[in-house]
């Protein structure tokens, strides 16, 4: 447990996993108040403040290990050092565009929440088996919606398809491996993002094929890799920016 | 104008008929009223919350356990359509009328509730 290179592969798990999190839910967050329906907006935004909430715990596990207090890690830290995914970066375009967005990341998440619930790393395996409902549940909206819209009009459907064409090979932005998959593998932390990615190209293929959706054949699937190593999309800056907007305006501030 | 409904995605601002129109609402335009039922505790009572509206009973569920469950505890969740449930008219409310004399029906009317009032050491009761 002293090996340094354990504990900087956890962190950089840890860091890529908590980036994830703020980014999604600060992105689903600006659904807040225009949502296409009343309920939907408060479903929505709700599983934004979760997002939000995973990302809080992880920070907060980070800073047990050394790293800086929560709010300083989310909310002054420079964009490269974020590690998030290029899909969670993307603006929120129009809803079909941010529920299969929706679809894609939480299905990814589900299944990494899972195979961690057997972490030896025993903090994040506990915080994994505390998130597993919340996170089935947001599955379970993503897959009802998808399913709805599939089976809606001509409108729904030719909104639906059009929104996985665009977004499914930015989707494998998701597992670009990181520098230590094989200590986490070894040390039986984490089985990695390959095995993540397969199980993830299975269940998201299924249901797919179900409701009648056409995923393409992503041929180079390191397309939108970089996020992990702090190469970001043009999009991230603007959205930070606005993030510490407030915290800026009045540093050291006390709420 | 007739205005059919105040729910906001039935008459919408940019869809403001001419003076003498009706607006019609398609099938499926409108969406479905649905009674939302929660429970707190398995083997406990489910209790009426509110409604939501949604397509089907598979979206009901999805926004009415955001709607109504997300704080505080819950075992379950019921939906039903507001359309099957059946209901009395309020002008026939008058079934429910009782005779004052009839008190001895009521579980209030046993003298018991005092003593077990004491037993359970609620001295605010007489």
């Amino acid at each position: 447990m002293s090996n340094p290179e354990y504990y900087n592969a956890v962190k950089e798990l840890l860091y890529k996993m908590a980036d994830d999190e703020l980014i999604m839910g600060h992105r689903n967050s600006e659904w807040t108040g225009i949502g296409p329906v009343l309920e939907e907006d408060i479903a929505f935004g709700s599983m934004a403040q979760d997002k939000v909430g995973h990302a809080y715990n992880f920070y907060q596990l980070l800073h047990e290990m050394g790293e800086a207090d929560p709010d300083i890690i989310a909310f002054q830290r420079e964009e490269k050092k974020f590690k998030c995914c290029h899909l969670v970066e993307l603006p929120i375009g129009e809803y079909d565009f941010s529920l299969v967005r929706h679809f894609l990341f939480d299905h990814a998440e589900y299944l990494r929440f899972e195979m961690l619930s057997n972490s030896t790393f025993e903090p994040l395996a506990n915080l994994a088996k505390k998130y597993k409902g919340e996170i089935k549940y947001h599955v379970f909206h993503a897959n009802t919606w998808i399913k709805q819209l599939m089976n809606g009009s001509e409108e729904s459907k030719a909104r639906i398809q059009p929104s996985f064409n665009e977004l499914f090979a930015t989707a494998y932005s998701i597992f670009e491996p990181g520098p230590f998959e094989d200590t986490l593998a070894r040390e039986g932390v984490f089985a990695g993002e390959t095995v993540l990615q397969s199980k993830w190209e299975e269940t998201v293929s299924s249901i797919c094929s179900a409701n009648g959706i056409i995923l393409a054949q992503v041929n180079d699937k390191s397309l939108a890799y970089g996020g992990r190593k702090g190469y970001h999309t043009e999009y991230l800056s603007p959205l930070l920016n606005e993030m510490t907007e407030v915290l800026r305006s009045e540093p050291g501030a006390i709420w | 104008m007739k205005i059919i409904s105040l729910d906001p995605r039935i008459s919408r601002i940019s869809e403001l008929p001419g003076q003498d129109e009706t607006v019609i609402v398609d099938h499926q335009e409108g969406w479905i009223t649905y009674e939302v039922f929660h429970q707190k505790k398995t083997g406990t009572q489910h209790t009426h919350v509110g409604i939501v509206h949604a397509p089907n009973a598979e979206m009901a569920i999805i926004f009415a356990k955001e709607s109504f469950a997300r704080r505080g505890a819950t075992s379950n969740i019921w939906v039903v359509k507001s359309e099957d449930v059946t209901a009395l008219d309020y002008t026939d409310s008058d079934i429910f009328d009782t005779t004052a004399e009839k008190t001895y029906r009521d579980a209030s009317f046993y003298k018991t509730r005092d003593k077990i009032d004491q037993l359970k050491g609620n001295e605010g009761h007489e």
